[in-house]
């Protein structure tokens, strides 16, 4: 399955540990949430990065005294109809301020590359070859967002409100 | 009437593009059915009994003639030369080939109309009372704050894939025309102790399998503050509301299993994070919105006109002017609702030459400007009271003079078995024959105010719960089966109505509507009682013993 990462096509840098595989010597990994919140302190002390895998049915409230220590928090998609992960995504960047890895895994398909990028994810694990190759051009399919998310984009309101001043500063 | 600025065309335009693009890949078989359904639905697509169903969006009803016209168009050029008027303030078109939606709706993009969010597990086109701007008693009009909402609600990057549907109404009038009490979010303008304007906040109404009437959440949630409560109303929702059973997936029932207090505890808490966030509307936001809504210059104009006065010799004006004409917030104007309920046809529908004879009268005597109702009718918000007799003439000639607005032939019907790949039993022919059998309009005006509602399965998009009379089709042994309600409303006293016993067959449906209407007649106190409070003062038993009787 492509990742998608800084709008390319990349390797991945972690590798998923099941509930009991064992640990690697080195190299990133993502674990399991249950796994994570039971064996932290042993996870976070070995060499190499770090990040969690977190269902879209468990309070991401738990994992925030974490946030600043782990690299990446992949969040999942079980289908792509299923849009827990986009209120978690956006709790972990807007409220938590996490800046790691945001990793959207799961049914992850074209057509939800631009909300997914909204909802703050920066990396995805897409499902079809040619979806990830048409990421960059997907994500540009929009020029205007009327919500405004953690991702910064500027909102028709504001945009609205900007035209305003600038043509009042002419008359 | 909002005039689209650039933003809002160009966002409709991408949305075309992405759609168009979407389409390619499905008939390439890039996309499975599976995963282009929902993209689909996200344009207002159905997959029907017969064709593709195609939903566009009348943001609060709202229509300017172009934008009539090109409803038109689309009817005859894509479709079969007509279109249906929905109970949420859309219209559909129910033979469209999958190739041509890109191309009809590039079409309706020109005129800044989309279809954006009319089906789908996302929030639906936000609907409101159709006389908004012009009833008299109005907080302001609720159309500034729905058109807000509208643009907050398009392709909202974390509410676009819900548990289920969300549908949000609004009303600014103490008379609710907009149903509110049957939405998932119900707003309702109020002014505070100081004068702010701000909503009451409802939740958890809705119809389908399990009705509910909408609870208070809140009393009064300022103006400023409503995006971010409806903000932290979705994102409850979003993550507690249920997804292992499409029944139970609504919003009404997350409230129900939690209780209005613990949910509103719930949203209240996640309230607070967010509400002094950007998502905070400033009074200079609203502005801009509302200078892009444009009123008429009305002129000053006599209460009763020449025109007016000669005209109410003729018995068949008065009947109309009495069914369809109501009072404007300005004097010598009138609301004109406009029938689409003619005596033995589907309710709802208008075929393209309708549509575009309609803009013109609209053009000439109500400034371009259309609503539509969750009635399934239309109206012409500022017609001049001197204009009344000639318009009356020109509608008549259109076949949309049909004096029957609130009466029992003006029934509120879904499409049914004949076009739904959801239902169960049929809708219109129902529809069609209880519009025969009480086609005299002096019986008609006896009866008096009295609201027919059908659905022809328990998804309940003729609201039938909420219809004084309502019917519902289902399905028993292989055969078409109907049970009747009655006592239901959908207004500010919003009600559910009682079952008044076993499922009737269909031919006998208007049998038995026709006894309970004249066990009505029998029991009422005095004329002026409507169908509604006879029953809330005698219960369904009266009603029930004579539909039973005999049978």
């Amino acid at each position: 399955m492509p990742l998608v990462n800084g709008g390319k096509i990349v390797d991945d840098s972690f590798v998923k540990l099941a509930v009991d595989t064992p640990l690697p010597e080195s190299g990133g990994i993502l674990v399991p949430a249950e796994r994570f919140i039971g064996e932290a302190d042993a996870l976070l002390k070995r060499a190499g990065k770090v990040g969690v895998i977190w269902p879209n049915n468990r309070d991401i409230d738990e994992l925030v005294p974490y946030l600043g220590k782990i690299a990446a928090v992949a969040l999942v998609f079980p289908t792509f109809r299923d849009g827990r992960a986009y209120s978690q995504a956006r709790l972990l960047r807007e409220r938590y301020n996490y800046r790691g890895e945001l990793r959207a895994t799961g049914q992850v398909l074209r057509d939800q590359f631009v909300f997914m990028l909204r909802a703050g994810f920066d990396s995805f694990e897409v499902k079809k070859q040619a979806d990830a190759e048409a990421f960059m051009q997907t994500a540009k399919r929009y020029s205007v967002f009327y919500q405004p998310t953690g991702d910064g984009r500027i909102t028709a309101l504001h945009r609205r409100m900007q035209l305003r001043h600038s043509e009042g500063v002419g008359t | 009437m909002y005039a689209y600025d650039e933003i809002d065309r160009t966002l409709v335009n991408e949305r075309v593009s992405e759609f168009r693009d979407q389409v390619k890949r499905r008939l390439s078989g890039e996309l499975t059915e599976d995963e282009f359904k929902l993209l689909r639905l996200q344009n207002g697509v159905y997959l029907q009994l017969h064709a593709y169903m195609f939903r566009v969006a009348i943001p609060y009803g709202t229509l300017a003639t172009s934008q009539l016209r090109a409803l038109a168009h689309v009817a005859r050029k894509y479709d079969r030369g007509y279109g249906h008027f929905t109970t949420r303030q859309n219209i559909q078109f129910n033979w469209i080939k999958l190739a041509e939606l890109p191309d009809a709706l590039a079409d309706l993009a020109k005129v800044g109309i989309h279809a954006m969010q009319t089906s789908g597990n996302n929030m639906r086109n936000v609907t409101s009372d159709q006389w908004a701007g012009v009833a008299p008693g109005e907080i302001e009009d609720p159309r500034i704050w729905s058109e807000l909402i509208r643009q907050h609600t398009t392709l909202h990057p974390e509410f676009s894939f819900l548990p289920r549907k969300f549908k949000i109404a609004i009303t600014a009038s103490d008379h609710d025309r907009a149903a509110i009490k049957i939405h998932d979010i119900g707003l309702r303008l109020v002014r505070n102790e100081k004068n702010e304007t701000g909503f009451e906040v409802l939740v958890g109404g809705g119809l389908g399998r399990t009705p509910f009437i909408a609870k208070t959440i809140k009393h009064f949630v300022h103006g400023r503050d409503i995006l971010s409560y409806i903000e932290a109303i979705l994102r409850v929702y979003n993550q507690y509301g249920r997804r292992d059973n499409i029944y139970k997936a609504r919003i009404k029932i997350l409230v129900h299993e939690l209780g209005i207090e613990k949910f509103s505890r719930e949203v209240e808490e996640e309230w607070q994070h967010i509400r002094n966030s950007s998502l905070q509307i400033d009074d200079e936001v609203i502005e801009d919105i509302r200078s892009r809504f444009t009123y008429p210059a009305y002129e000053k104009l006599p209460h009763m006109p020449d025109e007016l006065r000669q005209a109410a010799a003729d018995p068949e004006f008065e009947a109309w002017r009495k069914s369809s004409v109501a009072p404007h917030k300005v004097q010598g104007y009138s609301i004109v609702t406009i029938s689409l309920k003619p005596i033995g046809k589907p309710p709802g529908d208008a075929t393209a030459e309708q549509m575009d004879a309609l803009a013109d009268l609209a053009d000439k005597y109500s400034f371009g400007e259309i609503r539509v109702g969750h009635e399934q009718n239309l109206a012409l918000p500022h017609v001049a009271k001197r204009d009344l007799p000639a318009l009356w003439k020109a509608l008549d000639k259109l076949g949309l003079a049909t004096p029957n607005v609130n009466l029992i032939t003006d029934i509120i019907a879904c499409p049914g078995l004949d076009y739904c790949s959801l239902a169960n039993a049929r809708s219109i022919p129902i529809a069609q024959e209880l519009s025969r059998r009480f086609a005299n309009h002096e019986l008609a005006n006896l009866i008096g105010r009295l609201h027919i509602n059908i659905s022809g399965c328990i998804n309940a998009c003729g609201h039938h719960h909420v219809g004084h009379i309502g019917i519902l089709g289902v399905e028993k042994n292989g055969e078409e089966v109907y049970q009747i309600t009655i006592g239901g409303r959908a207004d500010e006293n919003a009600a559910l109505g009682t079952l008044i016993g076993p499922g009737v067959k269909f031919d006998e449906v208007a049998d038995v509507i026709e006894d309970v209407v004249e066990a009505y007649l029998a029991l009422r106190e005095r004329p002026d009682e409507l169908f509604m409070d006879t029953v809330k003062r005698l219960g369904v038993e009266p009603f029930k013993e004579r539909v039973y009787a005999t049978r």
